[in-house]
């Protein structure tokens, strides 16, 4: 019976092992459609590398488990303490710790550096359960906003009053993006806390009443992709979705005034 | 003081016999405090577990009839017209009450207060904990936690909803989801009550192990489980008043009036919350307080579950493979170093909730950090391992399963360290993975091992070692097949928390793999039955357990299964030596006991080497 246990759990492990693997080659992220590359490569390079551990140390656990049985008659092996090799794998680890580190703060810094001038702004209001969209049109400003002019009619409580409100535009659930050009969106909230999701391109920032958050990133290939909301807002949290268009940059104003025609 | 005077183990076990209800229910003794927490929390997790089930059927197929649940949960499910389809509502009351009950009033429950206290006196040479009356009002104060928590479901329009994070402003404000009414207060309250008890079990904890080991015991012979119960002490006491003190706010912010939480302009349905002045009713509040407030207690929280496991595996480990813990220095390190780091590690929960981004930096560093003492853990382990003498038994199983998972949840931890990377990942089903397999996995399959290998000093008897078998490989087993493919769908973007994640084009493709998930989960569910078979049936019938069974080393082995009260019927044993003296070839036996004397040639040894290099 003890025999058995122990080959059983040799096998459980060298089995999650050979299936772990072979799914994690059948599986990746959803296209990348943005220049946020070097998120998907972190995340290739974590697979590979905890992959590597994952791999070496159920294979030992397997190994050690079939072979060291309880015979009955031998004891084990005296031996419970080695200073150099407790050294080793201690700064082993730390080093590949440390390179995970220096690289993860550079990826950090990059993905959130201050946006190009050329930047085109948007912004994006979460409320519940949809997502505004509003462009600051042909003077480049968004209008003022003040939360106490918001109704029905009215979303984010835009004030018509503002000379820059006038030529905004405003979408919803739709965010027309150009090709090639950098975006920045400033995310905010009306009421609870929503996540702005874009899964094909590794962007997600929370939506917070009371702050705009700034973001930015290029979107690089054309087609219709989907926003989702990350953070549990209430019950139509499930159905707070909404599409990416990113389109030609010289189709780009066409495209945006298609969108807000409709 | 108006209490009755305290029945110091010391005298108590000379006593007359007392009634049942001061010997087994208003008890001070530990070991039955002990066993109540435990017996509560496998209440708490027939609960939670259920819910969970309630989830997976729902992900796998969101819009079909559940005609019979619409009859047990008529609040849950859309009767009406013959469809039984769940209601969004109940889906977020499901998750957020399976997460809140599993993490605080199951895996912190049992095998902290529930070991915790059945342990520590017999590891560390005690008569009792130090307050017994402190013990058992804290277990009477965790049971209206409990008793407030499940009542919540059955008031106004349901329980709490705004999952088991609460962050305001969802949890704040009444109209923003129908959980936010009377069952998130009943959620705080319920709250309140566990961290009172958690903070009484705590002070106790740290006083006992501080002040009544028995003679001989120095901090370098203490078993790793009493290290560990000692560290999720002080984790606790520091970290759980930042979640109370949250909590009391939060209170003020739904009932009295107050902004902590809630920020200037609060727009619910397009209408502006305004006060009588016409101005908004809420001023000034900050939602990201909450947050760091919460995770402040959140993350040091999930050592205080896996800790204990950890401390439990050390333990079982080297008795089945019938060898010394492998580097037992570096173990007590690398435990004190993941509770220290647990401190500076919190806001890798907020890399994208709009918290300064530099503040993001400073997070990862301390969580990639912490991968180094975890992955010490995991290597010492397995040079336990190497060259030993394994015995399969039960116990074995469920540590080798804690080693395994810990593996498993552990690398991926990796991955989510990086603020970068965890843009995408961050809410997916990639973290729900992480954290099952790693702390909620760690934390069961510890507990699981914990009651089989301490079952003689629960009840005085041994659980079945086949039945114990069976429910191993089914758990273990069914706990992969759930958790694991949860990678695979997180990494392809599913959102965690969601309804129906069919909505969504992307996550179309998605739904075989839930449906694997989901009957993996059910089969997970079932197999818990083997367990409470196996428990109660051994309690009361199992074959009866002597001192010793399991040819061990610790103090907790050297009197009766079960311990009698005041633990040892003549003088508390002294300790000569650490508790993991297997296989030494100078002796006898395979195993040395804790209480045996120095030889004469280790005395000799140790004068050669100088005083207190060599503890053990």
């Amino acid at each position: 019976m003890g025999k058995l246990q122990g080959l059983l759990f040799a096998l459980a492990t060298v089995a999650l092992v050979v299936l772990a693997t072979f799914y994690f080659t059948r599986t990746w992220l959803p296209p990348l459609k943005s220049d946020r590359a070097a998120i998907d490569h972190a995340i290739w390079l974590s697979l590979v590398v905890t992959g590597a551990v994952f791999i070496l140390t159920n294979l030992l656990l397997a190994y050690f488990s079939w072979r060291y049985q309880d015979d009955g008659q031998t004891r084990a092996a005296y031996w419970h303490h080695n200073p150099r090799l407790e050294w080793a794998w201690t700064l082993v680890t730390a080093l590949i710790m440390c390179t995970f580190l220096f690289k993860a703060l550079n990826l950090w810094a990059e993905v959130t550096s201050p946006p190009p001038a050329d930047a085109m702004l948007i912004e994006v209001t979460g409320q519940q359960f949809a997502w505004n969209v509003r462009y600051p049109g042909p003077d480049g400003m968004l209008g003022r906003t003040d939360h106490l002019l918001a109704s029905q009619e009215n979303p984010i409580g835009l004030d018509k009053t503002d000379p820059h409100a006038a030529d905004d535009v405003l979408l919803l659930n739709q965010l027309v993006l150009p090709q090639n050009r950098p975006v920045r969106v400033q995310i905010r909230s009306m009421d609870v806390i929503h996540s702005f999701f874009l899964p094909n391109f590794r962007v997600k920032q929370d939506a917070v009443p009371g702050m705009t958050v700034q973001i930015w990133f290029t979107p690089k290939e054309t087609g219709d992709y989907e926003i989702a909301c990350a953070e549990h807002c209430g019950l139509g949290h499930y159905r707070m979705r909404g599409q990416v268009h990113v389109v030609a940059a010289d189709g780009f104003d066409k495209a945006l005034a298609d969108a807000a025609g409709q | 003081m108006a209490h009755a005077p305290e029945a110091h183990a010391g005298e108590a076990h000379a006593h007359a016999e007392e009634a049942f209800i001061w010997k087994y229910v208003f008890s001070k003794n530990h070991r039955i405090i002990g066993i109540q927490y435990y017996i509560t929390a496998m209440v708490m997790a027939l609960v939670a577990g259920l819910l969970a089930m309630l989830i997976r059927l729902q992900l796998a197929w969101p819009a079909r009839d559940w005609a019979f649940l619409a009859k047990i949960f008529p609040m849950g499910y859309d009767a009406g017209g013959g469809f039984g389809v769940m209601r969004p509502e109940f889906y977020a009351m499901l998750f957020t009450m399976h997460g809140t009950i599993m993490v605080f009033f199951v895996l912190s429950t049992a095998p902290v207060s529930g070991f915790g206290n059945l342990l520590i006196p017999l590891q560390s040479g005690a008569r009792d904990m130090a307050f017994p009356f402190l013990n058992g009002l804290s277990y009477w104060t965790f049971l209206v936690g409990c008793v407030v928590i499940l009542t919540s479901f059955f008031v106004g329009a349901g329980a709490a909803a705004g999952g088991w994070t609460a962050y305001p402003p969802l949890s704040a404000l009444k109209g923003a989801v129908p959980g936010s009414e009377t069952g998130q207060t009943f959620w705080i309250v319920g709250m309140v009550f566990f961290i009172a008890a958690f903070t009484m079990g705590g002070l106790n904890f740290v006083t006992t192990i501080i002040n009544l080991r028995t003679k001989g015991l120095s901090p370098l012979r203490m078993p790793m489980t009493l290290w560990a119960m000692f560290l999720v002490a002080v984790l606790g006491l520091l970290a759980f008043p930042a979640l109370i003190a949250a909590c009391i706010m939060l209170i003020f912010d739904r009932h009295f009036g107050t902004s902590f939480f809630l920020p200037t302009g609060l727009v619910l349905n397009n209408a502006p919350m305004l006060g009588p002045d016409g101005k908004f009713l809420h001023q000034g509040g900050s939602p990201l307080l909450w947050q760091h407030l919460f995770w402040f207690l959140g993350h040091p929280e999930v050592y205080i579950l896996m800790l204990p496991a950890l401390g439990f595996t050390s333990d079982i480990l080297t008795n089945f493979a019938r060898k010394p813990l492998f580097g037992y220095k570096s173990m007590v390190g690398a435990m004190c170093a993941i509770g220290g780091l647990s401190f500076i590690v919190w806001g890798h929960h907020m890399f994208v909730s709009g918290m300064n981004p530099y503040l993001a930096m400073a997070f990862a560093v301390g969580t990639i950090l912490i991968a180094v003492p975890s992955a010490v853990k995991v290597f010492n382990w397995l040079a336990t391992l190497r060259g030993a003498r394994i015995r399969f038994n039960t116990p074995m199983l469920w540590a080798m399963g804690v080693v395994s998972l810990f593996i498993s949840g552990g690398l991926s931890g990796v991955w989510l360290a990086q603020s970068a990377p965890d843009i995408q990942l961050h809410d997916t089903m990639f973290v729900a993975a992480h954290f099952h397999l790693i702390m909620a996995g760690a934390a069961l399959f510890g507990v699981f091992g914990a009651t089989s290998y301490w079952f003689p000093k629960m009840f005085g008897r041994m659980m079945n070692d086949t039945l114990g078998k069976a429910h191993f490989w089914f758990t273990f087993i069914a706990y992969y097949c759930t958790f694991f493919p949860m990678h695979y769908i997180g990494i392809a973007g599913h959102l965690r928390r969601i309804y129906d994640p069919y909505q969504y084009e992307f996550l179309k493709p998605l739904q075989p793999i839930n449906e694997f998930i989901t009957i993996s989960a059910l089969v997970l569910g079932v197999s818990q039955i083997l367990f409470f078979i196996n428990f109660f049936w051994s309690a009361f019938a199992g074959k009866k357990a002597g001192e010793n069974p399991w040819e061990a080393n610790g103090l907790e082995w050297t009197t009766a299964s079960p311990p009698p009260h005041g633990n040892w019927p003549g003088a508390i044993p002294a300790v000569h030596r650490w508790p993991y003296e297997y296989a030494n070839p100078d002796f006898p036996k395979d195993h040395v006991m804790q209480t045996e004397p120095l030889t004469a040639a280790e005395q000799q040894e140790k004068a050669a080497e100088g005083p207190s290099r060599h503890e053990h």
